[in-house]
């Protein structure tokens, strides 16, 4: 409960990871948001059927609230005048503000409990953070909207908040450097999907570092972490400690 | 959203452009074309033609049937391990049917071309009348030609707007040398240039438009004149396949004898990954291509046998510097940046 967990994923695509919380929380009974800003609803619920999970039943009975930011930001774009009363959660494209706050609004209307809900915690997924950056908002608002989040979500409804955001070891992205930087160091828990520094393998698609982070709740307390690898299947990932993948044994 | 890096003198680049217009003639597709450089009926008209199954089978026929004749079923004595590997296959020789061929060296008949609906956008023609959508600080190039492309989905019914229309098309577009200074974006010209992110918001709505539309996107971009990488990333980020194209004309690796046979290397660089948790990802990550005669073919790389007497220490780092970059793969799944020095 009231947990940030940050999926940051380097020379490879952590898509997988966004996918599995996903259907873990609507398994679980979670409300879950979530702001897709990359892929639309069709994506997610083709990969959704193939985990167990249907997404279209999910938003059928409230406990999905999705927001595909794909068309949002047509319907900003390309349709007429919006009215006063729903300002549109990408209203930063358009120019006339420079900070996140009606997305914030979102997420907090679709989250907070309403009467007759009888879902377990509430859970903000976004899929991807660094696209924000890409269309033009600067990294602090990107940042004052994480927190924001965070503390809507995870301090007042003791819900849960899933990131995910790319990241290079020599990237020149400054900007996107500095967003991840800054919610690393305020993650309960970071997932970390990397590619094999050796190369392309057909067998280990990747390896993963689980870093809990024991430090930030307790001060004199060392991270944890993890690593494993993982190779990616049509229906589910599998996890193996490193060296002992199924193509070796 | 596929995205190509265009080589230094978008000789090859070009070509793969026409290829993708060609195949959404022959396959009954519409086309739009747009582009800043030159008028797109001029791009039109210089579509290769397609080759008909019969003589591209032939063509390939001669050639497999050369190699066929040095080939025994000798049974390997020392490397006998290798036996069970398939052979090496560097070009397709059987005809498949998927995709069609297309004849480099004639040009596309004008009554196929006319067969199948084309719409242009030659940014110089366009009128100079104001966008009727939020043009959010993007560069006025890029407004317009989104403004043009949703236009035409939306008229022709690609989005399935119209339920009348029984028969339902596929649109290709192809947009060349975005980002160029044609566009009047200056990305290609500085380090820092005046608007980062116009290329990125215009890239971001036409992703929208092709997933709500039944449409496919081709863009070529001078890559290597922008100097800012960031914007690379993050261009990479927002399309669905990335592929450069590197041609060896003008830099040193036109003498090297690891790549005689080639005019350059295809990078690729992510592979769409829709609709599942996997992409399909083949076997080699080395891809060369060469425009031979009548064919433009994209093969796998595969180094001779080093059979020089003399192996003097400055080939060989030449060929490990090559070999470093040749395993460097794509970004759906790992890159290594080091590699096992041996």
């Amino acid at each position: 409960q009231g947990k940030f967990t940050l999926l940051r994923d380097t020379r490879t695509d952590g898509n997988f990871l966004v996918h599995h919380f996903l259907s873990f929380y609507l398994r679980a009974g979670c409300k879950v948001c979530f702001v897709a800003l990359l892929q639309s609803f069709s994506h997610y619920n083709i990969v959704a059927q193939k985990l167990g999970v249907s997404l279209a039943a999910a938003k059928e009975r409230g406990q999905l609230i999705f927001l595909e930011g794909l068309k949002s930001c047509l319907d900003l774009v390309f349709g007429e005048e919006e009215q006063p009363g729903q300002p549109s959660p990408l209203q930063f494209l358009s120019g006339s503000t420079s900070d996140l706050r009606a997305l914030f609004d979102f997420v907090r209307v679709s989250l907070t409990p309403a009467d007759g809900d009888s879902w377990k915690g509430p859970v903000l997924l976004v899929d991807d953070l660094s696209v924000l950056l890409s269309l033009g908002a600067a990294p602090v608002a990107v940042l004052d909207f994480m927190h924001y989040c965070r503390m809507s979500v995870c301090c007042q409804l003791k819900g849960n908040v899933v990131v995910l955001v790319h990241s290079n070891e020599d990237s020149e992205d400054e900007e996107n450097e500095l967003v991840v930087n800054s919610l690393c160091h305020h993650s309960d828990l970071i997932l970390w999907a990397e590619g094999l520094a050796t190369g392309f393998c057909k067998d280990v698609h990747g390896q993963i570092k689980i870093i809990k982070r024991l430090s930030l709740r307790q001060a004199a307390a060392q991270d944890l972490v993890q690593i494993y690898q993982y190779k990616i299947q049509d229906r589910n990932v599998t996890f193996f400690a490193r060296g002992l993948s199924a193509a070796v044994l | 959203l596929v995205f190509t890096e265009e080589d230094k003198y978008d000789l090859y680049s070009n070509l793969l452009f026409k290829y993708f217009l060609a195949e959404g003639v022959v396959c009954g597709h519409d086309l739009f074309v747009a582009s800043a450089k030159e008028h797109p009926d001029n791009i039109l008209k210089e579509l290769p033609a397609p080759l008909l199954g019969d003589t591209y089978g032939k063509e390939l026929g001669d050639e497999a049937a050369a190699v066929k004749s040095e080939d025994f079923q000798d049974s390997m004595k020392i490397a006998w391990r290798y036996q069970n590997l398939p052979k090496m296959e560097a070009s397709p020789t059987t005809y498949t049917k998927f995709g069609h061929y297309y004849d480099v060296s004639k040009k596309m008949s004008p009554e196929l071309c006319q067969s199948v609906k084309c719409h242009s956008f030659y940014l110089h023609e366009e009128l100079s009348s104001e966008p009727t959508m939020k043009t959010c600080n993007m560069n006025s190039g890029y407004a317009r030609l989104l403004q043009s492309i949703q236009r035409i989905i939306s008229q022709e019914g690609f989005d399935g707007s119209d339920p009348q229309k029984k028969q339902r098309n596929v649109l290709r577009i192809g947009i060349q040398s975005l980002g160029s200074i044609l566009w009047g974006d200056d990305v290609c010209c500085s380090d820092t240039p005046e608007d980062t992110h116009s290329l990125t918001k215009f890239l971001y709505v036409l992703r929208g438009l092709l997933r709500k539309s039944l449409s496919a996107c081709i863009i070529t971009v001078p890559a290597h004149l922008i100097q800012n990488k960031a914007i690379m990333e993050r261009v990479t980020n927002l399309s669905d396949m990335v592929v450069g194209l590197e041609s060896f004309i003008g830099s040193e690796r036109e003498t090297n004898p690891l790549y005689k046979d080639y005019h350059g290397l295809v990078h690729v660089h992510q592979i769409p990954r829709l609709n599942s948790l996997i992409c399909d990802v083949s076997d080699t990550k080395d891809l060369a291509f060469r425009l031979k005669r009548k064919l433009f073919t994209i093969e796998r790389l595969h180094l001779p046998p080093d059979l020089s007497d003399t192996v003097s220490r400055a080939s060989k780092q030449d060929l490990a510097g090559s070999a470093k970059l040749l395993s460097s793969g794509c970004g759906a799944m790992a890159i290594g940046k080091k590699h096992l020095d041996f």
